[in-house]
């Protein structure tokens, strides 16, 4: 083999393996999921404003929580699987922290995206999980640009099935003081979330 | 049928002019950016990864066969070179994220369909013909495993690979894989023990 070979195949194997480099985020990042979490960790998102409706049938926004600790999941009611264990992981945190820090210093929102989910939808999700309104609101939009608004700000995909159920990633989002979502972590087990959430208080 | 073949050989065309191989590559790649045929070729991990990318990659072969045949031949010697950005391109490709991306982001389907073709097809097909017959055994045995582990990846992943699939979609991707593999392992079986071999290479 002549030098000219020679130098061809370690430029090709060198940027070969940068694009590959590049592509996973230094060998980090090899699911789209992945990529969503690590960017936001890197760049923290402001949240759009957007009207919610929670299972009393009260409007709020998620930019009324700024000055506290918010989490946010995404769910549909009629879901066995996912989000289940979303709401699992929420009834821990509403049963392991200290009754003066919720709804103080942490507030939940799980929001629905499911058109379907009607008020009392949402509250008979929440009576399974003994929910308090006041500090864990399960929540719907009702208009549905401002619901893709939502989706896309928080990088849910959400595909239907065949059988009437959707199929969504699935996470728990946290939402800084100032209202930047700033941390995705694992729903599952419950103890990542609580780790997450203990260093933030 | 009777009536194109006599109108190629009145023209003196035939499937191995070089303009009618690329022809065929081109018109392939524009049939599959169809929107019916991408819908129907991206709704399921299946089609996507094992029929639009590889019929892509074939339009690229053409294209390559066709045009490019005796390009680039001083800074491919014995292949290799083309070789190397054809796995590179594959492996990029193969990366869960980039999928996903492409069918989330415009620009990245725009570039999918681009260096599929480009970087897969094209140096295949300019630098098979060069490889010696020791350099296609080892692709060809490559081929076989990386199918069979990739597939046995994409059965057992605990996670959700893409967003935009759902995940029984995943594991019939994985077992697809795997008897692709088998399919090309016994392929060569059959010819090791039946194939004609009075051909010294």
């Amino acid at each position: 083999m002549n030098l000219r070979g020679a130098i061809t195949i370690v430029a090709l194997l060198l940027s070969g393996a940068g694009v590959l480099w590049a592509g996973t985020d230094g060998l980090q990042v090899l699911t789209a999921e992945g990529a969503r979490r690590l960017t936001i960790e890197e760049k923290p998102k402001p949240l759009p404003v957007v009207l919610l409706r929670d299972q009393r049938g009260e409007a709020f926004r998620l930019q009324d929580f700024e000055g506290s600790n918010l989490l946010v999941e995404f769910i549909y009611t009629r879901c066995v699987t996912l989000c289940t264990s979303l709401g699992v992981t929420f009834e821990q945190v509403n049963r392991e922290l200290p009754k003066n820090a919720l709804g103080n210093k942490v507030n939940m929102v799980s929001i629905s995206f499911d058109p379907r989910d009607s008020t009392s939808d949402l509250s008979d999700y929440g009576d399974r999980f003994d929910a308090v309104p006041d500090h864990w609101r399960i929540a719907r939009v009702e208009n549905a640009d401002e619901l893709k608004l939502l989706l896309d700000t928080f990088g849910i995909t959400v595909i239907p099935d065949q059988w009437g159920n959707f199929e969504h990633n699935a996470a728990v989002h946290f939402v800084d003081q100032n209202g930047y979502l700033n941390r995705i972590v694992d729903h599952d087990p419950a103890t990542r979330t609580l780790e997450t959430l203990w260093k933030r208080l | 049928m009777e009536a194109t073949m006599t109108f190629f050989r009145r023209m003196h065309l035939s499937f191995d002019h070089p303009y009618i191989k690329t022809g065929i590559g081109i018109a392939l790649i524009a049939l599959l950016a169809l929107p019916v045929c991408r819908s129907l070729l991206e709704s399921s991990l299946i089609n996507h990864m094992l029929i639009q990318i590889p019929l892509l990659a074939l339009a690229g072969w053409l294209i390559g066969r066709g045009m490019f045949s005796s390009l680039f031949q001083k800074w491919n010697e014995r292949g290799i070179p083309g070789l190397l950005i054809a796995i590179f391109a594959m492996l990029f490709w193969m990366i869960p994220r980039w999928l996903d991306t492409a069918l989330s982001e415009p620009l990245w389907e725009v570039i999918k369909f681009i260096t599929t073709p480009l970087l897969i097809g094209v140096p295949l097909a300019i630098s098979w013909p060069r490889m010696s017959s020791f350099t296609r055994a080892v692709v060809w045995t490559n081929a076989i495993s990386m199918l069979v582990v990739v597939g046995w990846l994409y059965v057992a992943a605990p996670i959700r690979v893409c967003n935009n699939y759902l995940v029984n979609q995943q594991e019939s991707f994985g077992y697809t894989a795997m008897m692709v593999a088998l399919g090309i392992a016994l392929y060569w079986v059959g010819v090791v023990f039946f194939g004609k071999w009075d051909k010294a290479e």
